[in-house]
């Protein structure tokens, strides 16, 4: 009997503790076949946030680091320069990557490390009961914007890969998303171009992934994905916004 | 034998490189030191004061409350660290730039260091004039052993700076020596 | 050879004679030197010097390259230290040996930048959140400043634990001849647990998130059986004429050679003065004090802050004879004079009392 769909090793057989419908699963899912395919699990460091995500390690079987809020990026240069030939990279949602830790992360792009930073957006901050993140849409109804996030008090949502791009140390930086299988597929091969940029010694990769939070956007996992194409992706328009191969 | 000496100027009069000058050579004469910059938040110009503690003897708090010698720079830090000397130590006095008016209780040596060392042709040597000046009158180290340090900090493109650093030496003992 | 060198350029060359390869900081005064010495050695040895965009990044910085495996550094001044607890906080939850130089200046607030002893509590009481401690380490000359880096990388990596050097402006811009008398060690023990990609064996995970009950309890019980193992093996101090003393002064670092100062002032005295010198803070040398607790009239505590080591003295003296105590805030050292007029306005006997005020005057 053929196999056509098997767990990756480098993914671990457990119990997951996301929520239904969420999109964590399915990256670092993505993740897992990467590195199996390449065969890179002796050479891999990955980092873990806080946030619905600080959990990546039981999930990933390679060696891990946990970050205290916001300071992977620094982590993750801290151990790239004791590792510089292995492949490095942070998992990181929007509160970690783009309110507590946007210096870091604008540090790291700015002195070009050589990391892969997979970046969550989900527009929300699950763990903590969902408030307002910095990519929270306008208009968007959170536990701390009860009544929609307006600009004037709660200012815009942040677009990371246009931010980063303007600094000299960026050379990949991508927004993907996990709103269909076609979409899945793309956000594989961009992690894999970023990996790619990293084994090259190319510099900073950052892969902006929009990912669904059904439970506190208060939609079914259909509707949640609806609303990334109809909606997020408004805000937060797809493609690549930067890439060393194709200087733009 | 302990020595202690208070050093000030205003930043950039070359009061840090004097002590350390005097600090290296007591270190080369296997003698125990101790250097302690004090400095305000000015980077250029405000007063910048040093102690030295020079002795056969371990050391142990590096902040003098009573110095033997003081060796002042100009006006404004000769009014504010005057109190610092013990009664009838050495006060040496850059002149170009201090007036003194009431004869404090210390025994006085002046120096025209600031006219000496533009004379020389160039006015930043002023402090190892006095610096000759002081060897002259405490004779603590020999001036070659200064000159050593001398030569060990001026290597390579300052190599040229040598020579006018000696003469000002020299200089600075010869006030000292044909009073 | 003997060198002249700031207290801070020593703590940064023993880094380097450590094998300290990773130094990650932030510019503040009075602590500069040590990170512009390190912008040129760490290239010359073939290690990483990175000027963060903050402290915070610095100690995250120290975080990565400790899970990593590495001997690493980071120093700054008391309120970059203030930033970096989040960091030191984790390091001590994720159990990684790391190095924290704090040149201490006046506060609180931006205070100023002149010497201080008054981060004594963040230091030695853990400083960040959660139950933990560093080994505090306080050198009082800048030959000792090279002497306990060198030994701090190698109790951070024994005891997989962060070690804090805690000085002050004065103990870092002071000159002195220093002599680095130690070798590298060329073969450092393995870090078996770090994060090396795992290459043909289990995978290693350095974390301090334990959110199943009762694991972080059973955690922080591991945590403290280490830190009661440290107290037991690590503590260090200095005493000085403490036989029969009838007054022990209790100071560290730059307060403690003030404090040598009057021990010599008052030798030729029949009234005796003795000095106990911790250098370790944390573990606090419990044992003499205790022990001296028995024997003296009084123990004046000397520092630069409104008193916080006197705390820890008089938890441990427990009464058996009072502790007295001497400060001075926000960048005053105190002089040798102050303190000898202090121990004649605490001591019992008159005529010996006496004795002193004359010395005092005399200077």
């Amino acid at each position: 009997m053929q196999s056509l769909y098997e767990k990756p090793n480098a993914f671990i057989d457990t119990a997951t503790h996301f929520c239904p419908g969420c999109g964590h699963g399915i990256v670092l899912r993505l993740i897992a076949e990467i590195i199996d395919a390449w065969g890179i699990r002796g050479k891999t460091i990955g980092l873990a946030p806080v946030g619905c995500a600080v959990l990546a390690y039981n999930y990933l079987d390679i060696d891990m680091c946990e970050a205290a809020h916001g300071r992977p990026p620094a982590v993750a240069t801290g151990i790239k320069r004791v590792h510089p030939d292995h492949i490095v990279f942070a998992y990181q949602g929007d509160g970690d990557l783009a309110a507590i830790g946007t210096a870091e992360i604008i540090h790291a792009a700015n002195r070009g490390e050589n990391i892969t930073f997979i970046f969550v957006n989900n527009a929300i901050y699950g763990m903590t009961n969902g408030q307002m993140a910095p990519t929270t849409l306008l208009g968007q109804k959170t536990a701390t914007t009860p009544a929609g996030r307006d600009m004037v008090n709660y200012g815009h949502p942040i677009r990371v890969c246009e931010l980063l791009a303007v600094l000299g140390g960026s050379s990949y930086l991508e927004r993907v998303s996990l709103s269909s299988p076609e979409n899945i597929r793309k956000t594989k091969r961009a992690i894999e171009k970023g990996f790619k940029t990293q084994l090259e010694k190319k510099g900073f990769s950052l892969i902006e992934i929009l990912s669904p939070c059904p439970i506190y956007w208060r939609m079914d996992a259909n509707e949640a994905m609806k609303h990334i194409d109809e909606e997020m992706s408004k805000t937060f328009p797809l493609g690549v916004v930067k890439d060393w191969e194709h200087k733009n | 034998m302990t020595e202690k000496i208070i050093l000030a100027g205003f930043g950039g009069q070359g009061m840090m490189l004097l002590g350390k000058l005097l600090a290296q050579a007591a270190m080369a004469d296997g003698k125990q030191v101790t250097y302690f910059p004090s400095y305000g938040t000015e980077v250029r110009g405000g007063t910048a004061v040093y102690h030295l503690i020079v002795s056969n003897e371990e050391i142990f708090s590096p902040i003098i409350e009573e110095a033997d010698t003081l060796i002042v720079m100009n006006q404004p830090s000769y009014q504010k660290f005057k109190g610092m000397l013990k009664p009838n130590g050495l006060l040496l006095l850059n002149t170009s730039m201090i007036k003194v008016n009431n004869t404090p209780d210390a025994t006085i040596y002046k120096v025209q260091a600031t006219e000496i060392a533009s004379k020389l042709g160039n006015v930043l040597v002023s402090n190892i004039v006095m610096l000759g000046a002081y060897l002259a009158i405490k004779k603590l180290f020999s001036a070659d052993l200064i000159l050593d340090q001398l030569q060990a900090m001026l290597k390579g493109k300052k190599g040229n700076l040598l020579a006018i650093n000696k003469k000002a030496l020299e200089s600075g003992m010869q006030v000292i020596e044909s009073a | 050879m003997k060198q002249l060198l700031t207290g801070n350029e020593a703590a940064a060359e023993a880094a380097i004679v450590a094998g300290c390869r990773y130094y990650y900081g932030y510019p503040i005064t009075p602590q500069n030197e040590l990170i512009n010495y390190m912008s040129i050695r760490m290239p010359q040895v073939g290690g990483s010097f990175i000027q963060a965009e903050s402290e915070i990044a610095a100690i995250s910085m120290v975080h990565g390259s400790a899970a990593a495996g590495g001997r690493t550094m980071t120093s700054s001044s008391s309120p970059g230290i203030s930033l970096k607890q989040e960091g030191i906080s984790y390091l001590a939850g994720s159990e990684l040996p790391c190095v924290i130089v704090n040149i201490q200046r006046g506060g609180p607030g931006l205070g100023d930048i002149s010497a201080s002893q008054a981060d004594y509590f963040q230091a030695v009481k853990g400083g960040g959140h959660g139950d933990y401690h560093t080994i505090v380490l306080a050198p009082s000359s800048a030959q000792e400043m090279a002497d306990l880096v060198y030994d701090a990388f190698d109790l951070a990596d024994k005891y997989r634990n962060p070690v804090m050097i805690l000085g002050d402006a004065q103990i870092g811009q002071l000159m002195e001849p220093v002599e680095f008398h130690k070798k590298l060690k060329k073969n450092l023990p393995q870090k078996t647990w770090s994060l090396t990609g795992a290459e043909g064996r289990k995978r290693n995970i350095i974390k301090s998130f334990y959110p199943v009950k009762g694991q972080l309890e059973e955690f922080n019980a591991h945590l403290q059986r280490k830190y009661k193992t440290i107290e037991e093996h690590e503590v260090r101090y200095e005493a000085v004429n403490i036989h029969k003393a009838d007054v022990i002064l209790v100071a560290y670092g730059t307060s403690a050679r003030v404090c040598r100062e009057v021990v010599k002032k008052s030798r030729r005295l029949e009234f005796r003065v003795g000095l106990i010198r911790p250098i370790t803070l944390w573990p606090f040398p419990k044992e003499i004090i205790r022990k001296i607790s028995e024997k003296v009239q009084c123990i004046l505590t000397v520092e630069m802050s409104a008193g916080q080591m006197v705390e820890d003295v008089r938890l441990t003296a427990e009464g058996r004879c009072p502790v007295h105590f001497y400060g001075r805030t926000g960048g005053g050292v105190p002089t040798s004079s102050e303190v000898i007029k202090k121990i004649v306005e605490i001591v019992p006997d008159n005529r010996a009392a006496n004795t002193l005020l004359h010395l005092a005057e005399v200077r």
